[in-house]
């Protein structure tokens, strides 16, 4: 995905402007005066201790992939300062990296509606009294970002700090890390960063997706943002649909079923062999009336993580696109924890082995054991997340699978993933 | 009196060296990560340190006992800062520079809890300074330095070292090395 | 009070003297690297010591050479 596709889309093909479908409203390239004009100037004043349960009410859940409670969230760093004399105030990071390499919907938004989260931004630093505010962001995004916080009187405290182009650098220990030291590979998670995160201060780390339905939030309210959506997942997300024509961010209804996303980009579901749903650390679905929920009983749903879509046609071969991906997911290891540093590769060896025309059947049974030796061991997800994969593509390519034991597998590979 | 003090200066040094070369042999075991025979790794590791402490006892029975004999006169600038002696400066500092390493290491071994793993691990390297500089003043201070018993045991000592030390520094020291350089298992 | 045993992975170089302290609650892995028998909510990073097992866990945690380890209140309980 290079930049230029990356910050492309042009507004007429995000789905952004009917209804409740707002993140782009505003429109192209957005500066200051066409977002005031979309969205109305932004009363920070109006922001007070209120504001936590209507964010709660809201139901808005992380749109960065791990979909915690925002509420939860910004109401555990409010707490976080304890009970110590002098409080230490605490930090707001917008979190802009997106280092998956099929996710572009961060930067797509920073780019047309860098303003929309900076008034998320400065609507969550003043719910939880931050005196610190930074917005850590993917190069691409860097000039837009600046230009448009420049470009405010109320945004002249937040620092705009630039996010590596890493896998790993956009999870929060990692960010928080990255501002601190200017290396951005994840801590040790004993503490957790409501409490002491950046300087040692309680540090709310939000994607910049969920800032921007923050601010929407605060300006129409719980309801109207429950309007879109279901109960158990209210709102809209951004997705990023990559695989089949030019990437596309849509904005969509939570609670969405697969196919009617597919469609309404323009997909013809016929083609579509299985659906990357997650980006790296997501899932293989094939089920395309799966619906796109991060939570909700039942089966047919599938949690959407940070909105990744990635058609695998049907003609190619998921066991090896996940050997591929897998590799880069080992190499893309922070090498801090000796089971994502020495498992992931490991994993990836008996994968390729098995994807390249090694028939040995015992491979397979290697590889499910290795994904259990390394799921919930490491200061971060990145093993959890590779295991899910590849517990994934063990249960959706089964059938595949036995071909390539069998030397049968005739499907083509392709190297754009 | 002065006889014996005499006597149980040079000999607690020459255990001291002894203990210590056992110490630094045992150091390394440990970081290689293998059980020694049956003795398990904690075991090995509360090994290390003990006899590391017992050598440090014999270093300042050395010091204590020369420092109260007649002869040897060592005075307390001369223990703790090197080559100002007035017998053999050069030999004698190298035994003052060794005490005070050992002194740190001791030190921050102690104290690793409270110091941090980076600051420990800075000092303790220094034990691989420590080690060949007491061997040094040794033979180049010591009654015995030159004589024949003393000779074979410096030796011995110096191979032990040695050959630890080469082991350390091959491809397969740690216990989990083949592992670690990955291959299909 | 349950306390676990929290493992700093970044730290953690797998040196084995906790599998050896703590054998009904880590074994080592095929790196060497401790690994909790039994896991909590998917969470191998932080295993729940018992009573009868706390002596050697502290020994565990005051002897490991890495300082990776640390024993915290079931409360405090590290962000997963």
């Amino acid at each position: 995905m290079t930049i230029q596709e990356a910050v492309g889309p042009a507004v007429d093909t995000l789905r952004g402007s009917a209804g409740t479908y707002q993140l782009f409203a505003a429109g192209s390239n957005a500066g200051l005066a066409e977002h005031e004009q979309a969205f109305g100037p932004l009363s920070l004043a109006a922001i007070d201790a209120g504001f936590m349960s209507v964010l709660g009410e809201s139901g808005l859940t992380g749109r960065g992939g791990a979909a915690f409670s925002s509420w939860r969230k910004v109401a555990a760093t409010a707490q976080g300062r304890g009970a110590a004399l002098l409080p230490a105030k605490p930090v707001v990071i917008a979190n802009g990296a997106e280092g998956e390499p099929l996710s572009f919907k961060d930067k797509t938004l920073l780019a047309h509606a860098p303003h929309l989260v900076i008034d998320g931004l400065l609507i969550a630093g003043r719910a939880v009294s931050a005196s610190l505010l930074y917005i850590y962001t993917t190069p691409a995004a860097m000039p837009v970002v600046e230009a448009a916080v420049a470009e405010r009187r109320d945004a002249r405290k937040i620092k705009v700090v630039q996010a590596p182009e890493t896998f790993i650098s956009g999870e929060a220990s990692a960010v928080v890390n990255s501002i601190a030291t200017g290396v951005a590979l994840p801590l040790d998670n004993r503490r957790r960063l409501s409490a002491a995160g950046l300087k040692g201060r309680p540090t709310l780390v939000l994607n910049v997706e969920t800032l921007a339905h923050v601010a929407l939030i605060a300006r129409h309210g719980s309801g109207w943002f429950r309007a879109a959506g279901s109960e158990r997942d209210p709102g809209t997300r951004l997705v990023s649909i990559s695989g089949q024509g030019a990437g596309q961010v849509l904005e969509v209804e939570g609670d969405a079923r697969l196919c009617d996303v597919l469609s309404s980009a323009g997909v013809d579901l016929s083609t579509v062999g299985a659906v990357l749903v997650g980006g790296y650390h997501g899932r293989w679905v094939r089920d395309l009336e799966c619906r796109l929920s991060p939570s909700g009983p039942g089966e047919n749903v599938i949690n959407p993580g940070a909105g990744v879509l990635h058609i695998l046609p049907a003609r190619d071969c998921g066991l090896e696109a996940t050997a591929r991906i897998l590799d880069y997911l080992a190499r893309a290891s922070a090498k801090q924890c000796g089971p994502c540093m020495f498992g992931l590769p490991a994993m990836a060896r008996v994968l390729s082995a098995i994807a390249y025309g090694d028939r040995n059947p015992r491979l397979v049974l290697e590889l499910e054991r290795l994904t259990k030796l390394v799921g919930g061991r490491g200061a971060c997800h990145h093993p959890d997340g590779t295991a899910r994969l590849v517990s994934s593509a063990l249960e959706m390519f089964a059938e595949d699978m036995k071909a390539h034991l069998l030397g049968t597998c005739t499907r083509e590979t392709r190297s754009a993933i | 009196m002065d006889n014996a003090l005499w006597a149980f200066g040079r000999m607690s040094g020459v255990v001291s060296l002894v203990l210590f070369s056992v110490a630094v042999i045992l150091g390394i075991l440990n970081r290689s990560g293998r059980p020694l025979f049956a003795i398990p790794r904690f075991s090995m590791t509360l090994l290390h340190r003990n006899v590391s402490l017992l050598a440090t006892v014999f270093l300042v029975f050395h010091i204590v006992a020369l420092m109260l004999d007649s002869y040897a006169k060592l005075n307390v600038i001369d223990v703790f800062v090197p080559f100002l002696g007035g017998f053999k400066p050069f030999w004698q500092g190298l035994g003052t520079v060794a005490f005070d390493l050992v002194l740190a290491v001791v030190a921050t071994g102690l104290l690793r809890h409270r110091l941090g793993q980076r600051s420990f691990r800075a000092i303790h390297w220094l034990s691989y300074a420590m080690w060949p500089i007491a061997l040094g003043h040794a033979i180049g201070n010591g009654t015995d330095g030159t004589s024949k018993w003393f000779v074979v045991l410096a030796a011995g000592s110096l191979a032990a070292v040695g050959a630890a030390v080469a082991w350390r520094l091959s491809a397969n020291f740690l216990e989990t090395a083949k592992a670690r350089q990955g291959g299909l298992s | 009070m349950t306390e676990i045993l929290h493992i700093d992975w970044t730290r953690c170089d797998g040196r084995g003297l906790c599998t050896e302290l703590l054998p009904t609650v880590l074994v080592r892995d095929d790196w060497g690297y401790p690994l909790a028998l039994q896991a909590t909510n998917g969470n191998r990073s932080n295993p729940a010591i018992s009573p009868g097992n706390i002596e050697a866990a502290r020994e565990a945690v005051h002897l490991c050479p890495k300082l990776a380890l640390s024993l915290v209140p079931e409360q405090a309980k590290p962000r997963q």
